[in-house]
C-alpha cells in the first residue's frame, strides 16, 4: 500500500495553512512532519484522516483492496484521548475492536503490551495522563489498520513508554505499515521528514 | 452491523454509569408533571382533560435535557474524530447514537407516563393512549433534536441554542401526539387518524434527522 498526496492545499477560515504539498509514503516507511507551532502539522494529519477536506489537491491510496477509502484505513491518534471516563480500558478496547473492524491483538493482550493489565477494570477517568496515552496506543493494536497517524505521540509518556512506542512503531513498519507522525521531539523512530514552513 | 450494535451498547452503557446523565431527563419529566396539579389546583375534571397535553409538553421539554450532549460529549474528548474513521456511514452513526439516546431518555418517559397519569386524574384509556403515543412519538422528538445537537456540537453552552432551534420543529409531533391521545378518550376524530400521522412523522424524522445530522456533523468538522 502506498499513500500519495498531490499538491495538497489547506485553508482554514480564509487563511492558507499550506499549499502545493506533495509527498508519498511506501510500505514500511515513516514520515515525520515537523515545523514550528501553527505550521499545520495537525491539520495535515487530520486531512489525511479525512476529518478535513483539502481546498485543493488529493490524497489517495494505491492498494490491492479496491475502492479503499483512506479514512477507513487509518488509525488517528490526536491530541485528545477519546476515552470515556466512565468506561474501563477493557470496555473501551472491546468497543473499538468491534467498531474499527478488529483483526489485531485481543484486548487483554494489547493492554499487556502497553503495561496496563493491572488497570483493566478501573474506570479510565481515574487514570493518569500517561496511562491514558498508553491506552490510546493500545487502540492502535486491537484493530489492524495500515496507516497510523500519530499527533505528538510521545506527549505525557515516560521513558519506558516511549521505548514501547518506538518498538510498536518498528513492528508496524516491519509488517509493511505506514506511519505519519507530527512531532517536535526526537522520537527515535527512523523517519523521512517533511518540514512545513512557518505561517506562510 | 457489528459496529452499529457496538456503538448503541457503548452509549447505553455510558448513560447508565455515574455522570452519564441517563436519568436526568426522566427526573425532570417527573418534576414537571408533579408541579402542574399544584399550580392548577385540585380540579379533577380540568386535570383529566388537559392531562395528556401536560404529559406531552413535559415529555417534549424533558427530551431536550441531555440532547445537547448527544454529539458534544464525543466531540469534546475526540471520540467523534475516531468514530468518523469507522467504515460506517455518518448517517448510520447518527442513527445508532439516536437509538441509544432514545432508549435511555424517550423510552423511560413513555414508560413513566401512565404512572404519572394518576397524578393528573387520567382515565385508564387515556393513560394507555398517552403511553402508546409517547412510545411512537418520542423517537421523532429525539431525531429532530439530533439535528440541532449536531449543529451545536462544537458550541460551548449550545444547550439553549439547541432548544430554540428544535422546539419549533417539534410542534407537529406535539399536535398529532396530543390529538391522538385526546381522541382515545372521546372526541370527534377517531384515534387512528392522528395516530397514523404521528407514526409517519416519527418514521420520517428518523430518516431525515439521521441524514440532516450527518450533514451537520460533516460540516462541523471543517
Amino acid at each position: 500500500m502506498r499513500l500519495i498526496a498531490e499538491r495538497l492545499a489547506c485553508e482554514r477560515s480564509g487563511r492558507t495553512v499550506f499549499r502545493d504539498l506533495t509527498f508519498s509514503l511506501a510500505p514500511g516507511e515513516a514520515l515525520a512532519v515537523t515545523g514550528p507551532n501553527g505550521a499545520g502539522k495537525s491539520t495535515l494529519l487530520r486531512l489525511v484522516a479525512g476529518l478535513l477536506r483539502p481546498s485543493a489537491g488529493a490524497i489517495s491510496l494505491e492498494d490491492d483492496v479496491t475502492d479503499a477509502v483512506v479514512a477507513e484505513r487509518v488509525h488517528y491518534m490526536g491530541h485528545k484521548d477519546a476515552l470515556k471516563p466512565a468506561l474501563t480500558p477493557l470496555e473501551i478496547l472491546a468497543f473499538w475492536t468491534d467498531y474499527l473492524g478488529g483483526g489485531g491483538l485481543g484486548c487483554d493482550e494489547a493492554l499487556d503490551v502497553v503495561d496496563l493489565a493491572h488497570t483493566a477494570d478501573l474506570p479510565s477517568g481515574y487514570m493518569s495522563a500517561g496511562q491514558r496515552r498508553r491506552l490510546s496506543l493500545a487502540r492502535l493494536l486491537v484493530a489492524r489498520r495500515p496507516l497510523w497517524l500519530l499527533d505528538e505521540p510521545t506527549n505525557a509518556l515516560d521513558a519506558g513508554s516511549q521505548d514501547t512506542l518506538r518498538r510498536l512503531c518498528a513492528e508496524h513498519l516491519a509488517a509493511g505499515g505506514l506511519i505519519m507522525l507530527a512531532t517536535h521531539a526526537e522520537t527515535g523512530i527512523p523517519t523521512r521528514s517533511l518540514r512545513l514552513g512557518g505561517a506562510a | 452491523m457489528k459496529a452499529f450494535t457496538a456503538l448503541v451498547r457503548r452509549d447505553i452503557r455510558i448513560a447508565a454509569r455515574i455522570g452519564g446523565g441517563g436519568g436526568t431527563g426522566l427526573a425532570f419529566f417527573l418534576i414537571l408533571v408533579t408541579i402542574v396539579p399544584f399550580a392548577i389546583g385540585p380540579d379533577l375534571n380540568l386535570l383529566s382533560r388537559i392531562g395528556p397535553a401536560i404529559l406531552w409538553i413535559a415529555a417534549t421539554l424533558a427530551t431536550l435535557i441531555g440532547l445537547d450532549r448527544l454529539f458534544q460529549a464525543d466531540e469534546e474528548d475526540g471520540s467523534l474524530d475516531l468514530l468518523m474513521t469507522g467504515s460506517m456511514p455518518l448517517a448510520m452513526l447518527v442513527l445508532a447514537k439516536g437509538i441509544a439516546h432514545w432508549a435511555v431518555t424517550g423510552l423511560p418517559l413513555a414508560l413513566a407516563a401512565p404512572l404519572l397519569g394518576l397524578l393528573l386524574a387520567l382515565e385508564p384509556e387515556a393513560m394507555g393512549a398517552v403511553f402508546v403515543t409517547l412510545l411512537v412519538g418520542t423517537p421523532a422528538l429525539t431525531f429532530i433534536g439530533a439535528v440541532g445537537a449536531a449543529l451545536t456540537a462544537s458550541l460551548r453552552r449550545g444547550g439553549l441554542v439547541l432548544a430554540v432551534l428544535v422546539l419549533p420543529l417539534m410542534i407537529p409531533v406535539l399536535i398529532f401526539g396530543v390529538s391522538a391521545a385526546a381522541a382515545a378518550v372521546g372526541g370527534t376524530v377517531p384515534f387512528r387518524t392522528p395516530f397514523l400521522a404521528l407514526c409517519g412523522l416519527s418514521l420520517g424524522s428518523i430518516v431525515i434527522g439521521s441524514l440532516g445530522s450527518a450533514l451537520a456533523l460533516a460540516f462541523a468538522g471543517e
